[in-house]
C-alpha cells in the first residue's frame, strides 16, 4: 500500500514529490512518458512571473508571489539555472497608461515588490532595442527566467534520492475508490494508495473524472514559440511583455536563461491533447507581434520553433475556470486535484509543492524523514566552466575532454552523467534537456549520431532501440533489416 | 603551454592543404588540431565519386581524395592532434590557441600564425521554420550520410528529401541503393542547386521525381515522421493554397544549404562578411585579426573540394610568408570569388528529344545524340571527348560507377567505403549492390584492396576506397 500516488511527472508533480519526500511516506510518481518533464513543463516561456498579473485573492496570485519568492533560493539549493533579469510590460498607447497603473496596483495588492512605471526615455535606457511604438511600461524587478527542464529535473532527482519511486511508461487507465483509499491501474500494474494526487496536466480532467461526478473539462491552449541563436541572445536583457488587450495577452520577447532569444506564445484553444505541432500562421503571428516590442526581429537567426499546451479548465464547478483547481475533490476524499495549472504554473511550482504537501500532512499525519537530503548538485557544465575548472574536470574524468555537441560545447562526460544519475536520461531528448546537447544552432545535426551511440553503449542495447522521446520515436532501423537492405 | 610556428584549426581538406603548403614553403613546426578521431573531415563520409578532377586529373571518391592528403601530411611528418577541439583563438604576436582533449585537458598553444579551416555545417530544420510536429526522423542530409556511410545504419525506409543541393541528391541515390524508397525530392526554387550530373545519375537513374517550385509545408507524426505535406510555391516562394499533397514517409532529409562555421572566428574578433557569412580577408587570406588566416568553407561555401584545396594551399603559403617575413600592410579586403551558384533547370522531356546531360564532369553539357540508320552516331553539344563517349554509351549500353560500403569485421569502424574499379553496365547496378551488401570482410583494409572480384559477372572488381586498421585491444 502506497501512502501517495502522484500522477504526472511535470513540474507540479515533481515539486509535490520533492516536498513529500521530506516526510515518512511511501510515494510513487506515475508518468506515462519515458522521462520527467515531457508535457507542458517542457514547452513554455521559462519565466518566473513577478505576480502582478493574477487577480488578487486567487490561488494563482497567492502561489505566484510565493513561488517567485522561493525560486531563487531553490535554484541554489537544487542547482538549476535561474536569473533575475526583471520583467517589463510594454504599453503601446498613451491612452492605455491607466492600465499600466492598474496592473501596478494589482501587483502591489498581490504583494509584488519594487514595481515602477517607466516613461519611454527610461525604457530606452534600459532596453535600447525597444520598438518605436512603446510609450511607457511597468517594470517588475522581481521577474526572472528559469530553465523549466532544469527546475523539473532537479525537483525529481531530489525527490528520487530521498526515496520517491518514479515509474515511467505508466499511463493511468483507471482509478477505483476502495473502502479506504484508491486502486490506481496502469496497463502494466495496479497501485493501492491512501492518497492520489492528480497532476496530470492537460489530462487532469480525464483523471479527475475517473473518480468524481463533478466533471471537469480541460481544453489545451496551444502556445507557439520561436527560439533564436545565441548570437542575438543579448538583443534584450529583460523579459518584455505586452500590455494585454482585448485581442489577447500579447507576445513576449525574452532572453532565455541559457542565452538564447525567445518569442511567443500564441494562445489557441485546440481539441487535440497531443497537438504540440506548430503552424505557419501561429509562427507568423509571433514574429509580427514581437516586432512591436523590439524594432527588428532577427528572423534569420531562428534555430527552432515549438509549441506547448497550457492546461486550461473550460468547465468545472459552476464556471470556476479562471483559477487553479488545487484541493480534494468534494466527492472523493483523499483524491487531490492539481489541475488547470496554466500560466503562471511554472512560477508557482515551489509554492504548489508546499501547498499540496500541507494537505497531505493533514490527511496522513506523517512524521518528518530523518536524513532528508535537501541539496542536489547538477551536472557540471563544461561550457560554463573556467579553463581551470575544465582542466580539473578532465583530469578527474577524461570523458569531459571529449566534445560531443560542438554548438553548446557538451562533452561525453556530461552525457554519461545525464545517463548515470538518479532518474537518468534514456532518450536523446532526455540528454538534451539535461545537458543541452543538440539545443544549439545546428539542432543536433552533428551530435545526434554520437549521442545515440553513447546511449546505446550505456544502456547496453542496439542503437535501433534508442528513442528521441516516445516509444515510437526511433532513429535507426534494426541492424538485421539494415543489413538486408 | 606549447609553442609552434603554425596552428591549423581543422584537419579536413582545407586544413591539410594549408599544412602541406606551409611545410613546402619551409615551415616545419606545424600543428593541426582535429576534433574527429581521424583526418579528412567530411570527405570521409562522402563516399561517392566526383572529387579530384582538377587537383589530381582523375575522378576520386571523398575518402580517396582525403587519403592522398593524409598520406602527404604523414610523409612530411606534420604533427596533428586528433580528438582535440580548439576552444578559443586569439590573434596577435603570438596568437594564442586554447584547446582541449581527453589526455591533456585544457592547454594553450602559442603560434606565430593560425589558419582557420573549420569548414561549414548544414542549415537545420528550425532555420527553415517548417511547421508541424518535431518527431524523430528529420535528418540533415549530412547526418543521414554519416549514419549510412560511417555507421552503416539506415535511418529510415521511406524518404522525402527537401532541397536539391548535391548532398540531398547524393543521399537520395545512396538511400535508394541501400533499399529505401525515396518518394521525391522537393526544391523550393524553380531550379536545382545541385550539379546537373547529379540530377541525372542520382535521381533520373532511379526514377526519383524532382519537384521544382515545391516545398514541405508541414511535418506529420508526433513520435516518428509519418508523412509530410508538399506544396507548390509561387514566384515569391510562397506556398499556393490548394496545392497541398500529403506524402507518406518515415524520414525527411534536409539539404537546404550550408553555413560557414565561424564560432572561433567570431570569438577571435574577426570581422564577418554579411554576404559570405565568413571572415573578411585580404588578398593574402588574412582576416582582420593579426596572425589569423582563413580558408575553405569557413570563408565561404565552395561547390568543389578541389577549389577548397586550391584556396587552402594559398592560405598555407601566405601564412608561411607571414611567419618568415612578418607583417605587411594589410591592404584591402578582398571578397573571395564565389562562382555563381549553379541554377540547374533541366530541359523537360529531354529524353524524347534525344537530349541528355553528360555526367562526365561537373559541367554537365547538354548533348543531343542519336544513332543513325547506318550505325553511325550524330552527337552535338558536348565540349570534350568524354561527352562523346558518354553519349554513345547512353545510346547503346549505358555505364555507371557504383560507390557504396562493405561491412568489416574486427576493424576500427563497422564499414569501409568501396567503389567499382571502373564503370559497369547500368542494368547491373542492382546485382552489384546485392553482392556488396552480402559481403563482409576482415580488417585491416587499405585503399585499392580488391574486395570483390568480377562483381555481378561484369569482370569489374569492387575495391576499397578507404583505409581501416584492425581494432586494437588495449
Amino acid at each position: 500500500m502506497y501512502d501517495v500516488i502522484i500522477i504526472g511527472a511535470g513540474v507540479s508533480g515533481c515539486a509535490i514529490a520533492r516536498e513529500l519526500s521530506r516526510l515518512e511516506l511511501k510515494t510513487a510518481v506515475l508518468e506515462k512518458a519515458l522521462d520527467v518533464c515531457e508535457g507542458t513543463s517542457k514547452a513554455n516561456s521559462g519565466i518566473v512571473h513577478a505576480g502582478y498579473d493574477a487577480k488578487p485573492g486567487t490561488l494563482k496570485a497567492r502561489l505566484n508571489v510565493e513561488g517567485s519568492r522561493k525560486m531563487e533560493a531553490l535554484s541554489k539549493e537544487l542547482d538549476f539555472p535561474y536569473k533575475k533579469n526583471g520583467s517589463i510590460v510594454l504599453c503601446f498607447d498613451e491612452k492605455d497608461k491607466d492600465k499600466l497603473y492598474e496592473l501596478k496596483r494589482r501587483g502591489e495588492s498581490n504583494g509584488v515588490d519594487g514595481l515602477s512605471i517607466l516613461d519611454r526615455q527610461e525604457l530606452l535606457r534600459m532596453e535600447p532595442a525597444i520598438g518605436d511604438g512603446a510609450a511607457a511600461a511597468l517594470y517588475a524587478p522581481a521577474g526572472a527566467i528559469v530553465c523549466p527542464f532544469g527546475l523539473t529535473i532537479a525537483l525529481a532527482e531530489n525527490a528520487a534520492i530521498n526515496g520517491t519511486e518514479f515509474v515511467f511508461g505508466a499511463k493511468v487507465s483507471d482509478i477505483q475508490k476502495q473502502s479506504y483509499g484508491y486502486l490506481v491501474r496502469t496497463e502494466k500494474q495496479s497501485y493501492e494508495t491512501k492518497v492520489v494526487i492528480n497532476a496530470a496536466g492537460v489530462y487532469a480532467d480525464e483523471i479527475h473524472n475517473m473518480v468524481s461526478e463533478n466533471k471537469m473539462k480541460i481544453t489545451p491552449r496551444r502556445g507557439e514559440y520561436l527560439l533564436y541563436d545565441k548570437n542575438v541572445g543579448n538583443v534584450v536583457k529583460h523579459t518584455l511583455f505586452q500590455l494585454p488587450t482585448a485581442l489577447g495577452k500579447g507576445i513576449l520577447v525574452t532572453p532565455t536563461v541559457h542565452g538564447n532569444l525567445m518569442t511567443g506564445p500564441t494562445a489557441q484553444d485546440i481539441l487535440d491533447k497531443e497537438g504540440t505541432d506548430t503552424s505557419g500562421e501561429g509562427l507568423d503571428h509571433v514574429t509580427k507581434e514581437a516586432s512591436r516590442s523590439i524594432g527588428v526581429v532577427p528572423e534569420k537567426q531562428v534555430i527552432t520553433s515549438f509549441a506547448g499546451l497550457r492546461a486550461h479548465i473550460t468547465a468545472y464547478d459552476a464556471g470556476r475556470t479562471d483559477d487553479f483547481v488545487i484541493g480534494q475533490a468534494a466527492d472523493a476524499p483523499g483524491f487531490i486535484d492539481v489541475a488547470g495549472i496554466e500560466s503562471p504554473g511554472l512560477s508557482c511550482a515551489p509554492a504548489i509543492g508546499e501547498y499540496v504537501a500541507d494537505m497531505v500532512k493533514d490527511l496522513l499525519r506523517p512524521s518528518q524523514k530523518a536524513g532528508f537530503i535537501s541539496t542536489r548538485k547538477g551536472i557540471p557544465s563544461m561550457a560554463l566552466s573556467s579553463d581551470e575548472e575544465r582542466h580539473r574536470l578532465i583530469k578527474e574524468n577524461p570523458a569531459y575532454g571529449n566534445v560531443v555537441c560542438r554548438c553548446e560545447m557538451v562533452t561525453e562526460g556530461e552525457i554519461l552523467d545525464a545517463i548515470r544519475r538518479p532518474l537518468g536520461a534514456r532518450t536523446t531528448d532526455g540528454i538534451k534537456r539535461r545537458t543541452r546537447a543538440g539545443m544549439g544552432r545546428c539542432q543536433s545535426g552533428f551530435c545526434n549520431p554520437k549521442v545515440v551511440e553513447i546511449l546505446a553503449r550505456e544502456l547496453q542495447t542496439d542503437v535501433s532501440k534508442i528513442r528521441k522521446s516516445g516509444e515510437d520515436a526511433w532513429y535507426l532501423l534494426p541492424p538485421k533489416e539494415g543489413e538486408d537492405l | 603551454m606549447k609553442t609552434v610556428d603554425l596552428v591549423v584549426v581543422g584537419g579536413g581538406p582545407a586544413g591539410m592543404a594549408v599544412a602541406i603548403a606551409a611545410c613546402e614553403k619551409g615551415i616545419s613546426d606545424i600543428l593541426i588540431l582535429e576534433r574527429d578521431k581521424e583526418l579528412g573531415g567530411i570527405l570521409n563520409q562522402c563516399i561517392h565519386n566526383g572529387f579530384g578532377l582538377h587537383t589530381f586529373k582523375e575522378e576520386l571518391t571523398g575518402p580517396e581524395y582525403a587519403v592522398r592528403y593524409i598520406d602527404k601530411v604523414h610523409e612530411k611528418k606534420i604533427k596533428s592532434l586528433l580528438n582535440t577541439i580548439a576552444v578559443d583563438v586569439q590573434g596577435g604576436a603570438p596568437c594564442i590557441v586554447t584547446a582541449m582533449n581527453k589526455e591533456q585537458g585544457m592547454f594553450t598553444i602559442h603560434a606565430k600564425a593560425v589558419v582557420l579551416a573549420m569548414g561549414c555545417r548544414e542549415r537545420p530544420r528550425g532555420a527553415m521554420n517548417i511547421p508541424g510536429f518535431r518527431p524523430a526522423g528529420i535528418y540533415s542530409a549530412g547526418t543521414a550520410q554519416r549514419y549510412v556511410n560511417i555507421e552503416g545504419r539506415m535511418p529510415g525506409r521511406e524518404v522525402v528529401v527537401l532541397g536539391s543541393g548535391d548532398i540531398g541528391l547524393i543521399m537520395a541515390r545512396r538511400m535508394t541503393l541501400q533499399g529505401a524508397k525515396v518518394k521525391l525530392v522537393a526544391e523550393i526554387m524553380p531550379y536545382s542547386g545541385g550539379l546537373k550530373r547529379n540530377i541525372v545519375q542520382c535521381l533520373d537513374d532511379y526514377g526519383i521525381p524532382l519537384k521544382l517550385s515545391h516545398t514541405v509545408t508541414r511535418i506529420h507524426g508526433k513520435d516518428r515522421v509519418e508523412g509530410v505535406t508538399v506544396s507548390r510555391v509561387d514566384e515569391r516562394l510562397v506556398p499556393i493554397p490548394g496545392t497541398e499533397e500529403f506524402v507518406k514517409c518515415d524520414t525527411l532529409l534536409l539539404s537546404c544549404g550550408l553555413i560557414p562555421e565561424n564560432e572561433l572566428s567570431r570569438g577571435a574578433g574577426t570581422e564577418i562578411d554579411d554576404v559570405t557569412q565568413g571572415p573578411v580577408v585580404n588578398a593574402r587570406l588574412e582576416t582582420t585579426v593579426q596572425g589569423i588566416f582563413a580558408c575553405g568553407n569557413v570563408l565561404h561555401v565552395h561547390d568543389l573540394v578541389d577549389n577548397v584545396s586550391k584556396e587552402a594551399q594559398k592560405a598555407g603559403s601566405f601564412a608561411a610568408d607571414y611567419i618568415m617575413h612578418g607583417e605587411e600592410d594589410w591592404g584591402e579586403a578582398l571578397r573571395p570569388k564565389i562562382p555563381e551558384k549553379t541554377k540547374c533547370a533541366l530541359p523537360e522531356g529531354r529524353d524524347e528529344k534525344g537530349q541528355m546531360i553528360c555526367i562526365g564532369c561537373p559541367v554537365g553539357c547538354l548533348i543531343t545524340a542519336q544513332k543513325n540508320e547506318d550505325g553511325s552516331f550524330s552527337i552535338t553539344g558536348n565540349s570534350c571527348k568524354k561527352g562523346e563517349a558518354y553519349a554513345r554509351n547512353e545510346l547503346t549500353a549505358p555505364m555507371r560507377a557504383v560507390t557504396s560500403m562493405i561491412r568489416v569485421n574486427g576493424g576500427t569502424g563497422t564499414v569501409i567505403p568501396v567503389k567499382t574499379a571502373s564503370e559497369i553496365p547500368k542494368g547491373k547496378i542492382d546485382a552489384c549492390m546485392e553482392e556488396i551488401k552480402a559481403a563482409v570482410i576482415d580488417a585491416p583494409v587499405k585503399v585499392g584492396d580488391i574486395l570483390i572480384e568480377n562483381v555481378a559477372g561484369t569482370s569489374v572488381a569492387v575495391i576499397a576506397t578507404g583505409n581501416m586498421n584492425k581494432e586494437s585491444y588495449e
